[in-house]
């Protein structure tokens, strides 16, 4: 073993070990490291102490400051809902069909029902309403399957339709494949077509689908084709298909029929959100 | 530091010292490992996917859904504001593996369980740009298209048993029905006792056939429903 010897050119000491003439200096960790390290980890010890650290077989040790993520989040949706009380409370004060008489709640309930809508109902309905053709209805027309009322529109976000809420909008359309001949469904498509056409309106009587009409569509949408908003049924007297005009598609419909389902958002959906959805779907063009 | 070199010169007395250290630092790991069950909170609600589901779930995974959606909805008010409660671990407990996801091209998936009608699913799989315009999600049209391998579902449920997931001998013995009756609707009384909550009925418009399409789905209906938390006892800071 080689000798420890100071070195001449640095004046520090060697480490003693030498490898063909070249010896190794022996440079100590700077002081200004030593330092910074100790105080790292006495940050790290009063960090473990002050938050949540250790945890036993039954419970996590809160921590002096007792913080939490979720008590965080508690405190900013305090912050959040105090901020929004007094509109939220304005908006609760008046009944549904009022609020949008005041102008400002007006254009409260028009920026927070669009961003609701936009979230949670536009992926079918479409952004601004306009619906899809031939699978989910548009809600800016004046065409409503079960009501276009304020109250009706928060009933059915509220529960949806043809879902597992017990409170859902329940119907269902019979699948007349099972009951009529192929003949017979194309006599009532035939008649359903001309349902539109008022100068068809004394003529359609003597139609050979009249009766058949009566007999079975009659009940759910109406004598002569105006829908039946208890049933959901839509109305037949107009332009909109939901699932298509064509006579084809309405002999599709009536052979074996497609039936909309909604989700129930009463989970999702606070009362305020609700009646702000409502009121924006409402003035969307078509609301009663 | 002669200390030190004294450790340096005896390899026995390097060799034990060096055990230790490793030692403590293993024990520190390892330990907690042995109690990891009683680390995650049990909540009403939670059970394993029924076998449609399952299959839909490694559906997901092989379609690499989780690369777009993340599952999981972190405790900040925009996310939970915009998803629904924060997710918890219980929600988690039967993933093998867990499929939370670190990168949101697409929104978060946590809760879309019943916030879309089946038919939505349907016509967003087969052709996201159909209901949502700006969506850049590829389409999966062609799950529509390929049966669901029934065979093999007793063979995951027992995979799953074998790390942990509680899937009794009837529920293996009655998968393959069961994702039948789930997918049909029909005859689903045992069904829905295995699985309560189990969302029901043909899914890709396509009656006689268990397709790939309807175990996505059924995946998609159930995710994030199981837990009731209008339950005030899952939030225990807020007495």
């Amino acid at each position: 073993m080689a000798q420890r010897e100071r070195d001449a050119l640095t004046g520090r000491l060697t480490t003693g070990h030498e490898w063909d003439g070249i010896k190794e200096l022996s440079t100590p960790i700077p002081t200004w490291w030593i330092t910074t390290f100790l105080i790292s980890i006495m940050v790290a010890l009063i960090y473990l102490w002050l938050m949540p650290s250790f945890a036993t077989t039954k419970s996590l040790e809160p921590g002096l400051l007792g913080w939490s993520s979720s008590g965080e989040l508690r405190e900013d949706q305090a912050i959040a809902a105090a901020a929004q009380a007094p509109w939220r409370q304005r908006l609760m004060a008046v009944p549904l069909e009022e609020v949008t008489k005041d102008e400002e709640l007006r254009r409260f309930v028009q920026a927070g029902g669009r961003a609701l809508f936009n979230e949670n109902c536009a992926p079918c309905h479409g952004v601004g309403g306009g619906g899809q053709q031939g699978q989910f209805p548009a809600l800016l027309d004046d065409d409503w399957l079960w009501g276009g009322k304020p109250a009706d529109i928060v009933q059915t976000v509220r529960h949806g339709i043809r879902n597992e809420d017990a409170d859902s909008r329940q119907s269902a359309m019979p699948v007349f494949g099972d009951s009529l001949s192929k003949e017979q469904i194309g006599n009532v498509a035939d008649y359903v077509l001309t349902l539109a056409d008022k100068s068809k309106a004394d003529s359609r009587a003597a139609l050979p689908g009249a009766a058949l009409f009566k007999d079975n569509c009659a009940g759910c949408h109406g004598e002569n084709g105006e829908g039946g908003r208890d049933f959901g049924a839509p109305r037949l007297n107009d332009a909109i298909w939901l699932y298509g005009g064509s006579r084809d598609a309405i002999i599709h419909q009536i052979t074996s029929p497609r039936m909309g389902s909604m989700p129930s958002f009463a989970s999702r959906l606070n009362e305020e959100s609700l009646r702000m959805l409502a009121l924006y779907v409402h003035g969307l063009g078509g609301g009663e | 530091m002669p200390n030190h070199a004294t450790i340096e010169r005896s390899l026995s007395l390097l060799s034990m010292l060096a055990l230790l250290v490793i030692s403590i630092g293993g024990l520190v790991e390892i330990v907690p490992l042995f109690r990891i069950e009683t680390t995650v909170e049990k909540v009403a609600g939670m059970r394993p996917y029924s076998p449609l589901e399952q299959m839909g779930r490694n559906i997901y995974t092989r379609e690499g859904c989780y690369l777009c959606h993340s599952q999981q909805i972190r405790p900040f008010r925009d996310e939970v504001d915009r998803y629904g409660h924060y997710s918890i671990a219980a929600e988690s407990m039967y993933d093998h593996p867990f499929l939370w996801g670190s990168k949101r091209t697409g929104p978060d998936l946590a809760r879309v369980g019943l916030k879309y009608s089946n038919a939505w699913h349907l016509a967003h799989l087969e052709d996201p740009r159909s209901v949502v315009p700006v969506s850049i999600m590829p389409a999966y049209a062609e799950l529509k298209n390929r049966d669901l391998d029934l065979t093999s579902i007793p063979d995951h449920l027992t995979a799953l048993r074998k790390v942990g997931v509680p899937y009794t001998d009837t529920q293996i013995k009655t998968a393959i029905d069961d994702a039948k009756a789930q997918a049909s609707g029909v005859d689903t009384d045992g069904l829905l006792a295995r699985y309560p909550k189990a969302r029901l009925g043909d899914f890709d418009g396509q009656p006689n056939r268990v397709t790939e399409m309807d175990a996505l789905i059924a995946y998609l209906q159930v995710l994030g429903t199981l837990v009731d938390f209008r339950d005030a006892r899952l939030d225990p800071g807020a007495k």
